[in-house]
């Protein structure tokens, strides 16, 4: 086994529909088995590229293509199999409901015989380190479990270019090393090339030999070996949203009042989601004013369900979530009673996922639908979008449909919409999940003058430098 | 996911082991015939004999009653109502108004439920033991359906696991955005729709992935799970040429039979 030689020249893509170009005058050459990290800021076209090279960019209704792009000398379109991409997200990459078969299934496309497959199927996962039956269904796994499996078909198909989209982006800490160690072994092996996209750097940083940052105006800006190119470039980098070690976000300084009062009081807490399962139990949580608590702790553990027990959003299991008179005022002690509007302007919850609490098809909208729903008048209502969209640079985008933003703009979105009802208290759920550093940054620094105003703040996370830059108090769930 | 792994619990007796294509065709058998006409007679000939087969069938009793549930909800829904209101013939028993229960449509209603039990109960038993996948297998490889088509639903499929955790999210996340106290009907619009967006996106990054591993790429694909076809089939398919055969026998002998279409 070998690795795949690519090159581009004048190479660019414009997706349908679209103005600008995604990708420009692209002209590099990566050779055979050489590992390369692919960074650029947000919107610099790094995914454009992979994809086009995983030959899966589509034809021309699509986009538009300019100059050439070739993978062994041939159009990665016509060369499938030659390489392999994993994406992002977990849940999407999934085919099959058993392991083994979901392995398999990229072997099959290359039409193989049934014997060299099942053969494949075991040393792939071997490969990965993922020693499940082949008969397991692929739910139960975990995170990076699943990265580890997506990893594992792409492997079987014995490629020649593996193409990482941002892997561990949405892995907890023990996920992300599980799949990092995984590439790093079978890349040995292998000999593959490997072309990985991450803004981690510290991630891959050991185990690539080149990193190439690609330039929004098109172009490359900077290529050669990690150390020369995070000296020249790192700050440069830092401040277009890449996680360089050597230069690590600023941290707000905050200002911790002495008088604090207590808002919400978990005791004896039993939390689940669905009827006779309980999660977690025998929690005790404080929240109070001008605080930060974080829940930290493993995958499944509860963290997630906690935070909707203690927002009001689902009822305890066990115990009491009890909201003191600071907090209610005159709305009742427990929250999981309270109407949705009274909910409003008491706790505000942050979802993991921005998608699922958008309800609009303008980002103004979205901003206007707290505010609206505590009847404020209309002049009211534009002042506090307006001072939001400002606040979060969201205002060029006020007339866009929510779910076309980019992954930071949805987070800063999905914060903003609820600060929109001015809540006591903020949960939020994984806040800086696969966020770059530039939207991590802002968040916190908002975060920090909110609880310096006197709120209380309830972050689920598993970012420590998160934690280390806000939290008053830590919750360990085992 | 509950759909895939639902059919995949419990023991494997020989029945979890037969190609699914020829669980399709038994049942279709078995309904078909018993769609040729309404009598009691057919139907409750195919139920006795079912009901001996049952014993292999693979399932607990309780397994079976649970799976079935729908059936025995609606068999005696059937059977009240065309009893009050199927062709009336015969004895008049009771009347009020437009309701009239006379000897035919006590007669109707029997035949009726006899034959919801004797369709539904085979089609039921035959598809909870079927896994998903082996039914996508024999159908792409056995019946030869297109493969894009087999394997694009085959992978729908599961997503429908997700689907249930994203509805639930949507409803907590309309409760804390303070939009979740009324308008019960117009909410459940706007979080249908917002579900169908997460859905279609979801299902493009599925479709990429797959594409990217090679799906539709080349006119040929091999296949990893065998999808054999054997005596087993073949015996399943004869019990159900078997059963609807004696059952349609038996009406004729009997006298009973009228034609559905006649």
């Amino acid at each position: 086994m070998s690795g795949a030689r690519v090159s581009a020249r004048g190479w660019g893509w414009r997706y349908s529909g679209r103005r600008a170009s995604a990708v420009s005058d692209l002209t590099l050459q990566i050779e055979p088995g050489e590992r390369v990290l692919l960074l650029g800021a947000s919107g610099a076209g790094k995914s454009t590229v992979l994809q086009a090279l995983a030959g899966v960019l589509g034809g021309d209704d699509e986009g538009d293509q300019r100059g050439e792009l070739l993978v062994d000398g041939r159009n990665p379109a016509d060369a499938r199999g030659i390489a392999g991409l994993v994406l992002q997200d977990p849940d999407s990459q999934v085919v099959l409901a058993r392991v083994g078969d979901d392995v398999a299934f990229g072997c099959e496309n290359l039409s193989l015989p049934r014997d060299e497959i099942w053969r494949r199927v075991g040393n792939a996962l071997d490969a990965v380190g993922l020693r499940v039956p082949f008969e397991q269904s692929t739910s139960t796994l975990s995170g990076g479990q699943k990265q580890r499996l997506a990893l594992a078909g792409v492997l079987a198909m014995q490629p020649k270019l593996v193409l990482l989209d941002e892997p561990t982006a949405n892995l907890d800490p023990a996920g992300v090393t599980e799949v990092r160690d995984a590439v790093a072994r079978t890349v040995a092996q292998s000999g593959a090339t490997l072309i990985v996209i991450e803004h981690r750097v510290a991630v891959w940083r050991d185990l690539v030999d080149r990193v190439i940052v690609l330039d929004p105006a098109g172009g490359v800006l900077a290529d050669g070996s990690p150390d020369a190119v995070l000296t020249e470039q790192g700050r440069n980098l830092a401040d277009a949203g890449v996680w360089v070690p050597e230069f690590p976000p600023a941290t707000p300084q905050r200002t911790r009042w002495m008088e604090s009062q207590v808002l919400l009081q978990g005791s004896a807490l039993g939390v689940g989601r669905r009827k006779g399962v309980t999660v977690a139990s025998g929690i005790d949580v404080t929240v109070a004013s001008g605080r930060a608590l974080a829940v930290s702790g493993l995958n499944g553990s509860g963290k997630s369900t906690l935070a909707l027990t203690l927002a009001g959003l689902i009822k305890p299991h066990g115990g009491d979530v009890a909201a003191f008179p600071a907090l209610a005022a005159g709305a009742g002690s427990e929250p999981a009673r309270w109407k949705s509007r009274e909910l409003l302007t008491r706790i505000g919850t942050v979802f993991q996922d921005p998608e699922h609490q958008f309800l609009s098809s303008t980002v103004r909208g979205e901003l206007s639908i707290g505010p609206r729903a505590m009847r404020l008048p209309e002049s009211e209502v534009d002042d506090r979008v307006d001072a939001l969209l400002e606040r979060l640079r969201l205002t060029a985008l006020s007339k866009a449909n929510p779910f076309t933003l980019s992954g930071g703009e949805k987070r800063r979105l999905s914060v903003a919409t609820i600060l929109a009802a001015r809540p006591s208290v903020l949960v939020l759920d994984e806040p800086t999940f696969g966020q770059d550093s530039r939207t991590w940054r802002e968040l916190v620094a908002l975060l920090a003058e909110l609880l310096d105003e006197g709120n209380a703040v309830v972050a689920v996370t598993h970012d420590r430098e998160f934690i280390n830059a806000l939290a008053d108090h830590e919750l360990v769930l085992a | 996911m509950t759909v895939i792994e639902q059919t995949r619990a419990g023991q494997r007796k020989a029945i979890h082991g037969v190609n699914p294509v020829a669980k399709l065709i038994a049942a279709m058998v078995i309904g078909f015939s018993l769609l040729l006409t309404i009598d009691p007679v057919s139907a409750a000939v195919a139920l006795v004999l079912e009901a001996i087969l049952l014993v292999w069938a693979g399932l607990s009793f309780r397994e079976f009653f649970v799976r079935t549930a729908p059936l025995w909800v609606a068999v005696p829904l059937t059977g009240l109502t065309t009893a009050l209101y199927g062709v009336d013939s015969g004895t008049v028993h009771w009347e009020v108004g437009f309701v009239t229960v006379t000897d035919g449509s006590l007669e109707l209603a029997v035949a009726m439920m006899l034959r919801i039990l004797a369709a539904g109960i085979p089609a039921i038993v035959l598809f909870v033991t079927t896994d998903p996948t082996d039914l996508a297998d024999g159908l792409a490889q056995v019946l030869r359906l297109p493969e894009r088509f087999v394997l694009g639903g085959l992978a729908g499929l599961r997503l429908v696991g997700l689907f249930i955790d994203d509805w639930r999210s949507l409803s907590l996340a309309r409760r804390a955005r303070g939009v979740g106290d009324s308008g019960r009907v117009r909410r459940f619009g706007g979080q249908a729709f917002a579900l169908l967006v997460l859905s279609v996106r979801r299902a493009t990054k599925l479709a990429t992935a797959m594409e990217a591993k090679g799906f539709g790429s080349s006119p040929t694909r091999s296949w990893a799970r065998p999808s054999p076809f054997g005596w087993r089939e073949t015996v399943l398919i004869a019990i159900g040429v078997i059963v609807g055969s004696a059952a349609v026998t038996a009406a004729v002998a009997a006298g009973t039979w009228r034609f559905i279409f006649g």
